[in-house]
């Protein structure tokens, strides 16, 4: 293993301290962050009631295949000599209580369901369930897009489906670029990348059910996600940079603040699925493309900020003093750089771009949720792998291929499958081409 | 709140097959990282491939509990081969990002909807038990600690697979083998410079570690006689992390002592943390709430660990995969 601590000065009992208060800060600040969600929002689904409460129970989540919850639908169990109902309620729960364990008929009122929406082709209603040890019994119905008024074409649908993966690799980018910065400049994977892209997305949601006009919350929201990186960056990395803590270490630290962070998160949110205002629209027609106006927006926006950063980094005195970091810390250094100024403003920047990139991604999918960023982690990593570790435009470029890639393989691949494309493209993109699209092969091993 | 029912609860998941499984599993990773530097982080994917491997032979193929065992084996070492083939060459952060990925691929393909019928989606599948059930030597009655026949039985086999393993780990790695693992641990140049193939040690370190993943994902999924996909999930592999450096990442009983520590202190701050919110000494969080905080703590520790004291309980600081 290579590792290569850049800060040569340990500290004693100084950096000790810091670093514990560093730990707790960075909490803080994610817990008053996250803070004015609780008051928005009911901290637990509340299942609907059954008649009887019976210690074993029959339950489930209706989402579509969007995954927004579905209200208002009955579902029947029978058996043992017990009949019981249950509606879903505001969150798509149901939950229906029953005497004894064993066997029952379950099934779901397809005629209380919405329109545009049915069971998924092969889901069987009604179907024999059976309890296995276990007092809670989960029952999973699977939903696709009901009348189809039209059949598509192919060409039609890749377009669609073109014009979407756009939007999301640009989005998947924004996040990724902030995540390559700080892999180049400080040699941090960093697995809290997730988090930092969560919270624009709940920060936006708590600001605007306070009652905060739109815009400015969007920019609080986006000072937070600034915020976030500043203080994890002053209060965390840097005393462990200082205390000279190897690569590895820090990168187990950095799951550690994921961890922490992620549940404070539902901690405050709750385990549901809320939506940001006028997330939910319906598409348009544009030439031979439908999509939705949102996907367009979050396009051009991402598109336009990308670019910003990139003339940022190619053209400003700033940008050239970053690129120097990235490719040499201590030679940066011996020229004069402020090392440690650029990583603060890498963070900064950083936090900013996720937080952008987690108010898209909510618009995108849409919803916000407590673990909506570590849900593309993964497609964030495989962006950066994908354009090469720490290289700014490959990530940029790695993102795209990964948002495109995803898009499109999900008209051949089941909608829950989608992300496992785009994940063995660079497990099998690393067996041949380890140092990524635009990676430097020195880089490597 | 009856103070001495929650330590005695907190003493009893020191036995439980749980513990057991989350101390197979992080000796695994102990043999990956403590031993050999390796950075996994998909032994949930490894877990997992166990369980499911075990569950879909014997549910679907009907074969012999032992050989749905061999079956769990040889899936969990195809996979570790997998993995390794691409990445034991490159820089050990690759290592980490194709394992989680591969981990998070193993998750959506036994969550899919489209293989219902195999893998039984999120609901998972269950009853594949039984035959393990029917050698159960121990006639019905209650034994101590007030556990059933069924209780006993499995705890014996668990605790019964977790000692015979760390035997095994502990015979393997002061043997010259396991020297030459350390050595790769240490500088894998030097140990490359004198004739070693480095990558064949590496994959064998990686195999093996997988194994005890997948034996650990049976002691998971066996005593409860269930498997859910939901529990496969990024986290399970971060708590194994925890484990693992709790106890110490290079040494053998630390894994097992960790999951030992882990799963005692999670159910006595669940257990306290309901007792006060029930007798309303806290009201300001809800019982769901309380459960989320432990989790919380969880990552706080993790983090509090790595800064103080990443050798663990019983680590030795010179014996750290990192400098």
């Amino acid at each position: 293993m290579q590792s290569t601590p850049r800060g040569p000065s340990k500290r004693g009992s100084t950096g000790i301290r810091k670093v514990t208060g560093a730990i707790f800060a960075v909490l803080l600040a994610v817990l008053m962050i996250a803070a004015p969600a609780a008051q928005a929002t009911t901290p637990s689904p509340s299942p609907s009631p059954s008649p009887t409460t019976f210690q074993n129970n029959i339950s489930g989540f209706l989402r579509d295949d969007a995954r927004t919850p579905i209200p208002g639908v009955r579902i029947k169990a029978t058996g043992n000599g017990f009949e019981g109902t249950a509606t879903s309620s505001a969150n798509g729960q149901w939950s229906i209580g029953v005497p004894v364990q064993g066997t029952y008929k379950v099934e779901l009122d397809t005629s209380t369901l919405p329109q545009g929406i049915k069971l998924a082709e092969g889901q069987e209603n009604p179907r024999n369930v059976t309890f296995s040890q276990t007092s809670n019994l989960s029952v999973i119905f699977a939903f696709g897009k009901g009348i189809v008024v039209q059949q598509q074409d192919l060409g039609q649908s890749i377009l669609n489906r073109l014009v979407a993966g756009i939007s999301f690799g640009l989005l998947l980018a924004l996040a990724s670029v902030g995540l390559s910065l700080i892999f180049g400049t400080t040699g941090l994977t960093n697995f809290a990348h997730g988090e930092m892209v969560t919270l624009g997305a709940l920060a936006l949601f708590a600001f605007n059910a306070w009652g905060v006009p739109f815009w400015l919350a969007v920019i609080l929201a986006l000072t937070g996600g600034a915020a976030f990186g500043y203080v994890q960056d002053l209060a965390l990395w840097r005393p462990l940079r200082r205390r000279g803590m190897a690569l590895v270490p820090m990168m187990i630290v950095s799951i550690g603040l994921a961890l922490a962070v992620r549940y404070a998160y539902q901690f405050f949110f709750g385990g549901a699925t809320q939506q940001l205002p006028g997330a939910q629209v319906t598409d348009v027609q544009i030439g031979p493309i439908s999509v939705s106006p949102n996907t367009l927006w979050s396009l051009l926006i991402s598109a336009v900020v990308i670019a910003a950063v990139g003339i940022v980094l190619l053209r400003t005195r700033l940008g050239k003093a970053t690129r120097a970091v990235a490719d040499n810390p201590a030679l940066a250094a011996a020229s004069g750089i402020d090392v440690d100024r650029v990583i603060r403003i890498v963070w900064v920047v950083g936090g900013l771009l996720a937080a952008l990139g987690g108010v898209l991604w909510a618009y995108y999918r849409p919803g916000v949720t407590w673990d909506m960023g570590s849900q593309i982690l993964l497609a964030i990593f495989a962006g950066v792998t994908l354009g090469g570790l720490g290289t700014v435009f490959g990530a940029l470029i790695g993102s795209l291929v990964v948002g495109i890639f995803i898009e499109l393989t999900s008209l051949v691949l089941p909608p829950d499958l989608k992300y496992v494309g785009a994940l063995v493209v660079m497990i099998v993109v690393l067996l041949f081409r380890p140092q990524g699209i635009l990676g430097r092969r020195e880089r490597v091993g | 709140m009856d103070i001495g029912n929650i330590l005695l609860l907190a003493l009893g998941e020191f036995l439980t097959p749980t513990t057991a499984a989350y101390g197979l599993a992080a000796l695994g990773l102990a043999v990956h990282f403590g031993y050999s530097g390796l950075l996994n982080f998909g032994q949930a994917g490894f877990m997992a491939i166990g369980a499911y491997g075990f569950a879909i032979s014997t549910l679907q193929f009907k074969v012999p509990f032992i050989v749905g065992l061999l079956i769990a084996v040889v899936a969990a070492s195809l996979f570790a081969l997998l993995l390794g083939v691409p990445t034991l060459r490159l820089r050990a952060d690759y290592l980490a990002i194709v394992t989680i990925a591969a981990a998070e691929i193993v998750r959506y393909i036994v969550t899919t909807n489209t293989l219902f019928r195999i893998t039984g989606s999120a609901d998972g599948l269950s009853s594949f038990q039984r035959e393990f059930d029917t050698f159960n030597p121990f006639p019905a009655g209650t034994y101590i600690f007030g556990w059933s026949n069924r209780d006993f039985y499995v705890r014996v086999i668990s605790w019964a697979v977790v000692i015979l393993s760390a035997v095994i780990v502990w015979l393997l790695m002061r043997s010259p083998w396991g020297r030459v693992l350390k050595g790769i641990r240490e500088d894998e140049n030097a140990v490359r410079s004198l004739g070693k193939n480095v990558y064949s040690y590496k994959m064998q370190a990686l195999v093996i570690g997988g194994i005890l993943g997948a034996l650990a994902g049976l002691l998971f999924t066996i005593p409860r006689g269930s498997v859910q996909p939901a529990n496969y999930a990024t986290d399970l592999t971060f708590f194994l992390w925890t484990v693992l450096l709790l106890g110490g990442m290079s040494t053998v009983l630390g894994p097992i002592v960790g999951a030992m520590i882990f799963w005692a202190v999670l159910s006595l701050t669940q257990n306290l943390l309901s007792g006060l919110i029930e007798s309303g000494a806290v009201t300001f969080i809800s019982t769901v709430q309380a459960g989320q905080l432990r989790f919380i703590l969880v990552g706080v520790a993790l983090m509090l660990l790595m800064v103080y004291r990443p050798q663990g309980v019983f680590g030795n600081k010179k014996e750290l995969a990192f400098a």
